[in-house]
């Protein structure tokens, strides 16, 4: 590689580092034909992890970090400052299949500045993947980030050849875009995502190749002043009303050109991270938004215990829960017990009655949830009863990202 | 009573597994009376005993589990592996559905770390290139996995790799793919390994660009990347300085005063981007000629074609004959509206032509291309550039060929029968009738003739409106 392109990559990776999805999960499995290269699993590879805990999964670069655009949150906004280079179609690619070769990358994420026009700007992507599918056969993975300005057709190519395309939604609520992004505008953003929507549901009834991984966005924490109920009820519509495959929280990255419009902090990475846990909660544990919410206070959500603990302790009448008996709903509402665990029980239980020890092989956090489960030879003092429990279970807690 | 003993190959000697535990179920030793040995030479174990023995069937799932358990270094992964068989032949044939049995458990901890391994090596492995005096590609791999899982490991290789040469070394086999054939060898070492690759700094370089300072979580990072992977991985080299030098990063990005904009304010070309839209018949016309068809195979897109300002046919979609050579109704339709404009009295020379749908849909019989009706979906796509090329044809009259141009120009599903005569398209006046090709389909010669005359009277209407509306071309001027 020489000097000048890897000088490239050092700027355009750099720049693209705040988003936060990489992830390269929920393609259709693919492998590569006689002459290609690539393949997809279904499940995603993390090929490395940064200090940062973060999984290095696709090569995740901007075509280029010109943009005229002018969003106060975004660090390649056109009035900062930083270093700026843009890549050439071949570049990318050529990136792309040197580094897969190599086995560092399950495949691209591409996202761009706007150069140009937002048309312009998606064709040059447009061109990328469509190299990377044509000229080299690769049937690794695609994400594009498109651009929800570029006129309809664009998108409608870009599906052809990407595995998810998705449009960062960065700021979850109108006022806020327009203080702080003023050439977006959130309408835009909802119609392009809408019309994404009905694009992928259209394809796949008539069985043509669009985007099959669906769509996913972005929403960035503590950048304005929005509450977590706020934020999460937001989330909420999107999976309804959108289909959303991911929707993700990136905290909120002070970094050396900040606009003035901004706080200047270290980012709220715990929030963060109890956000990302009540996602999981939305998207698996039947819980509502405002369920979530109301474990916390004034619409925050509790930053030293995880958000269904939280939820637990503020109705502590509908525990302890028996293991033998309670429904699916239920159990999945037991602090500790996820989705997996939950399934063992409801299949073992036909068979057997299962005791604490039981419960203890199934699951990892035994202790967190002795309290909330009635086993055939265990039956806790009642929850109400108990005033320490939020201390007794949180003073040795590690901070965990899955449960 | 003596225990029997059985030797197995060091590794994970599935087939001798397989072949042990179908003589044991067939002699009926219970698994408490059986003792389990590994050897780099075993002697054969009774082996025309085994093989006169019959096999026995397992769930795929209890198959599966033991497959993926016998992978792993535990000694106890044979005698775990034959106890769950006999528990499954003796009445428990739904044992794994007992999750948290301790058996079943156990294995399942053993399957979980082999999972774990395969992941892994998946992930953590890197290639580097091969000089070789023939200039073919070659990528050579040395990786040290936990457990015996390198023929496990194969298929995600080829599967990857597949138009690649490769060979992959671990210290407890090899594996060598020529793009078409896999060798599974001997152990090698981490000798086997090039000196150096041309694109290891490069990426050394991206991990470095792509991590967050401001997010620094190394715990995070070592639990699921543990130091154990790190002597093999190039990047790796780079953790400690990255992890130091951190803090003072973050501090430098708050501490820095806010930067002011360097940068005069780009009004012209932010101005300029609403104007991204194509500016003309000609632009347009290369975007569509560049564009991918929704739907596989067609040749290229059909463009329109005929003068500004005239009457503007649209029909379906282009077929054999127009895909191959790149004009619209030169086919068999395209005839027989030719006569039919004739006798109506309207110079073809002087009507625009074009489709709803630029590309040719077909399905392969043989050596014959079967045209395929566009879906609602496909339509819509192509419908943003119909209206685009209308609005730049300026058309006195737009007349809609059949369902899938009302389709295209409404918006909506229009039935032919019912909507047929005088309409308006968004904005411009328009006309709805049958498509030409539904008169060839006709199968009773009476219905044909029939069918015919309608189309000619739709057409002498058609002449009469144009005459009707004045050109909006020559208006504007």
């Amino acid at each position: 590689m020489d000097a000048a392109l890897v000088t490239k990559l050092r700027i355009l990776a750099d720049a693209a580092k705040y988003d936060a999805s990489c992830a390269s999960s929920g393609a259709p499995k693919r492998s590569a034909g006689k002459d290609g290269l690539g393949s997809t699993t279904g499940a995603g590879i993390c090929h490395a992890y940064t200090p940062d805990g973060r999984c290095v999964s696709l090569l995740k670069i901007l075509l280029t970090n010109f943009c005229l655009f002018d969003c106060a949150y975004c660090i390649n906004r056109r009035s900062s400052n930083v270093k700026r280079a843009r890549f050439t179609v071949e570049e990318v690619v050529t990136l792309t299949v040197e580094f897969y070769k190599r086995n560092y990358i399950e495949g691209l994420f591409l996202s761009s500045g706007i150069i140009r026009s937002p048309d312009y700007t998606m064709e040059q992507m447009l061109r990328v993947a469509k190299a990377l599918r044509q000229d080299h056969g690769f049937a690794g993975y695609i994400h594009l980030k498109s651009i929800p300005e570029a006129n309809p057709w664009l998108i409608e190519q870009a599906g052809l050849f990407a595995d998810r395309l998705s449009i960062n939604l960065e700021l979850p609520t109108v006022a806020s875009l327009e203080r702080l992004a003023p050439e977006k505008h959130a309408p835009a953003i909802a119609a392009a995502m809408g019309q994404m929507h009905e694009r992928i549901i259209e394809a796949k009834a008539e069985r043509r190749r669009f985007s099959p991984t669906g769509q996913s966005t972005q929403i960035i924490v503590g950048a304005d002043e929005t509450t977590d109920g706020s934020l999460l009820t937001t989330t909420a519509a999107l999976y309804k009303n959108f289909s959303l495959r991911r929707v993700y929280f990136s905290a909120f990255s002070p970094h050396a050109e900040a606009s003035s419009a901004l706080p200047v902090k270290a980012p709220p990475l715990q929030r963060e991270n109890r956000l990302y846990q009540a996602d999981w909660l939305l998207r698996y544990y039947g819980f509502s938004a405002e369920e979530i919410a109301s474990g916390g206070e004034d619409g925050m959500l509790d930053l030293e215990i995880d958000p269904k603990f939280a939820w637990a302790l503020k109705n502590r009448d509908r525990f302890p829960v028996d293991v033998n008996t309670a429904d699916r709903e239920m159990l999945l509402r037991v602090p500790g017990l996820g989705k997996r665990a939950v399934d063992k029980i409801i299949v073992g239980r036909r068979h057997t009655r299962l005791r604490l020890d039981d419960i203890g092989r199934l699951t990892t956090g035994l202790k967190r949830i002795r309290p909330f489960l009635i086993t055939a030879d265990h039956r806790p003092v009642r929850l109400t009863d108990r005033l320490d429990l939020r201390t007794q279970i949180t003073a040795p807690q590690r901070q965990m990202r899955l449960f | 009573m003596q225990p029997v003993q059985v030797i197995l190959h060091e590794g994970a000697d599935v087939q001798g597994f397989r072949r042990a535990a179908r003589s044991l179920i067939a002699r009926r030793i219970a698994p408490p009376d059986v003792s389990w040995t590994c050897a780099q030479m075993p002697e054969l174990f009774a082996n025309d005993e085994a093989e006169a023995a019959r096999p026995f069937t397992l769930p795929r799932a209890v198959a599966e589990l033991i497959d993926q358990a016998l992978c792993h270094r535990d000694p106890d992964r044979y005698s775990l592996a034959y106890t769950l068989i006999w528990r499954v032949l003796h009445g428990e044939r739904a044992v794994l559905e007992v999750q948290s049995d301790p058996l079943v458990h156990r294995l399942e901890v053993l399957r979980k770390a082999i999972g774990r391994d395969l992941h892994k090596m998946h992930a953590f492995l890197r290639f580097r290139q091969l000089a070789r005096a023939d200039g073919q590609e070659q990528f050579i791999a040395w990786f040290e996995p936990d457990h015996y899982i390198v023929e496990a490991t194969a298929g995600f290789f080829v599967d990857r790799f597949r138009g690649l040469i490769w060979s992959i070394f671990t210290p407890v086999g090899s594996l060598h793919w020529d793009r078409e054939n896999l060798i599974i060898g001997p152990p090698g070492s981490k000798a086997d390994l090039p000196e150096s690759d041309s694109f290891e700094a490069g990426w050394t370089q991206y991990y470095e660009s792509t991590f967050n300072p401001a997010r620094l979580n190394p715990d995070l990072m070592r639990k699921e990347m543990p130091m154990k992977y790190w002597r093999n991985l190039p990047e790796a080299k780079s953790i400690a300085r990255l992890i130091e030098a951190a803090p003072a990063r973050v501090e430098e990005m708050i501490q820095q005063e806010m930067a002011v904009s360097a940068k005069r304010n780009p009004e012209k070309a932010v101005a300029e981007m609403a104007n991204q839209n194509p500016q003309s018949l000609e632009a347009l016309n290369r975007i569509i000629a560049a564009a991918e068809p929704l739907v596989p195979g067609a040749t290229r897109a059909v463009l329109g074609e005929g003068p500004i300002g005239a009457i503007a046919f649209v029909g379906e979609q282009p077929g054999d004959q127009e895909d191959l050579q790149g004009r619209p109704f030169i086919g068999p339709a395209g005839q027989l509206l030719d006569a039919a404009l004739e006798k109506s009295g309207i110079d073809r020379r002087r009507v625009y032509v074009t489709n709803a749908v630029k590309h040719f849909k077909f399905e392969q019989r043989g050596k014959r291309r079967i045209h395929q009706k566009p879906t609602a979906g496909e339509v819509k796509h192509y419908r943003w550039w119909l209206m685009k090329e209308l609005t730049f044809v300026k058309p006195r009259l737009v007349v809609a060929l059949g369902a899938t141009a009302a389709l295209a120009l409404t918006g909506k599903a229009v039935s032919i029968a019912q909507a047929r005569g005088r309409t308006q398209f968004e904005d411009f006046p328009g006309f709805i009738t049958v498509h030409p090709s539904y008169l060839l389909r006709l199968p009773d010669e009476a219905a044909k003739r029939a069918a015919y005359t309608a189309f000619l009277a739709d057409l002498k209407q058609i002449a009469r409106l144009a005459q009707a509306e004045p050109a909006k071309a020559a208006a504007a001027e």
